[in-house]
């Protein structure tokens, strides 16, 4: 029997995928990322959420050693960002470019193929893709989505421990998002830790165990999906618009709100359990209303992050 | 799209291929980019050989007294060497440089160095293809080189190290539009003050000295010099040595990689 190491705190073995501290990143007066802590365990899919500007791709690229951060401490597998080391262990997928314009696509997936120690065969990465047909054709001829699907096979090709994923749906149909996520879902299955940003709160919800949820620089939410959507829940139905609620809320638990948006769908708030349904549904009788679709459920994640991020465009 | 219900071993088996492995899967991908470019071509094949053909076989400028072919072959060497190391590897770095290509590959296990290692071992496999290509039609018309060529080696190894060192002076530090204007700019300056075709002999003396420094009228004297029976290169070879040094030195310092 060995002993056991009493100190594991610097052993890059057992440390979190992603480890950030106090982050600090500003281009000229702008501060992107303002104080920014959080960690990705290790196995697991963390998805980044936050309005456009609130500063996700400046952190995946410091994590992916790009650029420098003007504060706080980052370790990528226990390692400064920038080592080399990480190179072969870390994949990664740019939100955009990052391949020659005139290379073909399996010749150049071949190529990173062979920056690697034991690849995945390159072949059967554009099956899985569907990109098997344009294997030959020059980048700048595929379409959006398929530039995006041979990103993410570049980024997964070298067998790595972490893959970080910036905005790998962006832009593509539903047949290619499937694929996509069945392979970030694959990835995590293996034993693979996943860092990605996306704007597509279905995605953050199917795919990921753990959300964070940044703004301005800062995160304003970090949980798994379940815990951030919460206990709270709402009852909606659809009915003919304009109903006068005022009679409804008067009738129900102090505490509780009710709201038409959009026109015709009905959003009832608050402590949602078998009294509040009661209340709404002899309200619909009195009023005469047939309610459609009446549910109860859980708030979206994109309810959790309208809150928590505002109705501003940005 | 068809997912096939196969999925790949994605289990984590990461680690970085033997150097030597990595720099030439990259050398080949840029050698292919290359030929495959009809700019590039045009520049590193078509030009050099209009340009061989034509004032050999015209009499457009006085060569003096030897053989017309003689004199254009060696200038024509030399401008190949130039057409790729510098003119191509710039617009090519450039372009590479804006389309984000150098940062992803800066994020794969091949680093800044292999990368480099893996730009010279292309560029010196585009030149032995112009070579291969400009001595056979050059001799088909009568080329007889004299002398000791081994000197034309050097001349010929740090000739590109020079224009190397240039091309990537420009293509790391100016956008990618400017660097294609300034370096086929460059590129017409000094096909037309470098000795390539026009004998530098032609311009005042005080003009010529100055001449004489250029990196390209080092290289086309050189390979003269040598190709025609002369002895060790001494100047040509130091002159190439300090733009060497200098543009090296240079555009290692002044690189942005994004």
């Amino acid at each position: 029997m060995r002993a056991v190491e009493d100190d594991t705190s610097g052993d890059p073995a057992d440390a979190p995928a992603v480890e950030i501290r106090d982050l600090v990143k500003r281009y000229g007066r702008t501060t992107a990322v303002d104080g920014l802590s959080l960690t990705c365990a290790r196995r697991e899919v963390t998805a980044i959420l936050g309005p456009n500007g609130a500063g996700k791709t400046s952190t995946l690229e410091i994590c992916e050693g790009f650029r420098r951060p003007d504060g706080g401490t980052v370790r990528v597998l226990g390692l400064e960002p920038h080592d080399r080391a990480l190179r072969p262990r870390v994949g990664i997928m740019l939100q955009a470019g990052g391949v020659p314009p005139a290379a073909r696509a399996g010749e150049w997936l071949r190529t990173v193929a062979r920056f690697h120690s034991a690849p995945l065969d390159p072949g059967a990465l554009l099956r899985l893709l569907g990109l098997t047909e344009h294997a030959r054709t020059p980048y700048r001829r595929l379409s959006g989505g398929q530039q995006q699907r041979l990103s993410l096979a570049a980024a997964v090709i070298g067998r790595p421990e972490l893959v970080f994923l910036d905005e790998p749906t962006a832009g593509l149909d539903p047949q290619a998002r499937h694929a996509c996520w069945d392979v970030i879902t694959a990835l995590r299955d293996a034993g693979v830790s996943v860092v990605l940003t996306t704007h597509q709160m279905d995605e953050a919800e199917k795919l990921s165990d753990r959300v964070v949820v940044i703004d301005h620089g800062r995160v304003v939410a970090d949980g798994t999906p379940q815990s951030l959507t919460g206990a709270e829940r709402q009852l909606r139905f659809r009915a003919r618009p304009g109903l006068d609620l005022d009679e409804l809320l008067a009738a129900l638990p102090p505490g509780s709100a009710a709201k038409e948006s959009p026109s015709g769908h009905y959003i009832i708030e608050g402590l949602v359990g078998p009294q509040l349904l009661a209340t709404v549904t002899a309200w619909c009788a009195t009023e005469g209303v047939a309610a459609e679709d009446l549910r109860i459920e859980r708030r979206t994640l994109e309810d959790v992050f309208l809150e928590l991020t505002g109705r501003e465009l940005r | 799209m068809t997912t096939l219900g196969f999925t790949p071993d994605f289990a984590p088996r990461p680690g970085a291929a033997p150097l030597p492995r990595m720099v030439l899967a990259q050398a080949g991908a840029e050698v292919r980019a290359t030929l495959r470019n009809g700019e590039q071509l045009l520049l590193t094949m078509i030009i050099p050989i209009l340009l061989l053909v034509g004032f050999s076989v015209a009499p457009l400028v006085n060569v003096g007294s030897g053989a017309r072919i003689d004199f254009v072959a060696p200038g024509i060497l030399a401008l190949a060497v130039m057409s790729t190391a510098f003119t191509g590897q710039a617009i090519a770095t450039g372009f590479e440089r804006r389309y984000g290509v150098l940062k992803r590959l800066g994020a794969t296990p091949l680093s800044r160095a292999g990368l480099l290692l893996a730009k010279t071992c292309a560029v010196l496999a585009v030149e032995a293809l112009q070579l291969v290509v400009i001595c056979a039609v050059a001799l088909a018309l009568g080329w007889s080189p004299g002398g000791d060529p081994v000197w034309a080696v050097p001349l010929l190894l740090l000739g590109t190290a020079a224009f190397s060192g240039l091309g990537l002076l420009l293509a790391g530090t100016l956008r990618a539009e400017a660097t294609l204007a300034a370096a086929n700019l460059i590129y017409l300056v000094l096909l037309g003050l470098g000795g390539v075709v026009f004998p530098l002999s032609a311009f005042p003396p005080g003009v010529r000295s100055a001449l004489d420094l250029l990196p390209i009228s080092a290289l086309t004297g050189g390979l003269r010099s040598v190709l025609s029976g002369g002895g060790v290169p001494g100047g040509p070879l130091l002159v190439l040595a300090c733009w060497t040094a200098v543009t090296l030195g240079l555009a290692a310092r002044t690189f942005r990689w994004e």
